[in-house]
């Protein structure tokens, strides 16, 4: 299935791309896909566990199975204020 | 409730406005100001915001919900900046106001605390004479 991510922040830094789309296998979570990811970028690795993940304009949870199309956020730790 | 993101200077003016009415006689605000040192002593140029709009829109509503119910009513408005911001410049801007001023201070304090843990929105430092860093909330 193809997934297009959106990534923010550091995130978007780190991979250097406002979007990016990667076919991965059906049924994978938004863990196992930002997985994938860091395998390709390995400074993402570091903020797996602090990462989190937005579709349809809510946050999901990591271990959400993804859907073919998705559009999925990833959104480094906060730093308003 | 009053929220929004702007690329363009910060006004606390129209925040008071919102929030304030004849059953709200305590009136707290608090603004957020690009400082010229880093926590680690640095020397800062300028900070750089941004925000995944929609859902920190989201959150700041989420919180302004919370406030209500937790602290008799109060009602509060949220600006927060994006973009490049110099020394000086207002980051974030929020009035809180309620019947006593217990419940204003209680809803303002609530708001930038949990805006600073929940609502995305990103910082990164640039510092005097070159270089940079994503700095995130604890």
């Amino acid at each position: 299935m193809k997934i297009r991510i959106v990534p923010f922040a550091r995130i978007r830094e780190i991979v250097g791309a406002a979007t990016l789309e990667r076919v991965i296998p059906d049924g994978a979570s938004a863990a196992a896909l930002f997985e994938v990811l860091a395998r390709e970028f390995p400074p993402l690795a570091e903020l797996a566990r602090s990462t989190r993940f937005v579709r349809g304009g809510a946050f999901v949870a990591a271990d959400a199975e993804l859907r073919d199309g998705d559009e999925l956020g990833l959104l480094p730790p906060f730093g308003g204020g | 409730m009053r929220c929004d993101i702007l690329e363009t200077p910060l006004d606390l003016e129209p925040l008071i406005a919102a929030v304030r009415g004849p059953e709200r006689g305590a009136l707290v605000t608090f603004v957020g100001y690009v400082r010229e040192r880093a926590d680690d002593g640095r020397l800062v140029e300028g900070l750089s915001y941004e925000a995944h709009r929609d859902l920190a829109l989201a959150e700041m509503r989420a919180i302004g919900a919370e406030v209500a119910a937790k602290f008799e009513g109060a009602l509060i408005a949220i600006s927060h900046r994006t973009g490049a911001l110099g020394l000086g410049e207002a980051a974030v801007a929020i009035a809180a106001a309620s019947a006593h001023r217990a419940a204003a201070f209680d809803a303002c304090e609530y708001a930038i605390d949990e805006l600073k843990k929940r609502v995305p929105i990103w910082k990164k430092e640039h510092y005097l004479g070159g270089g940079g860093r994503w700095r995130e909330n604890e």
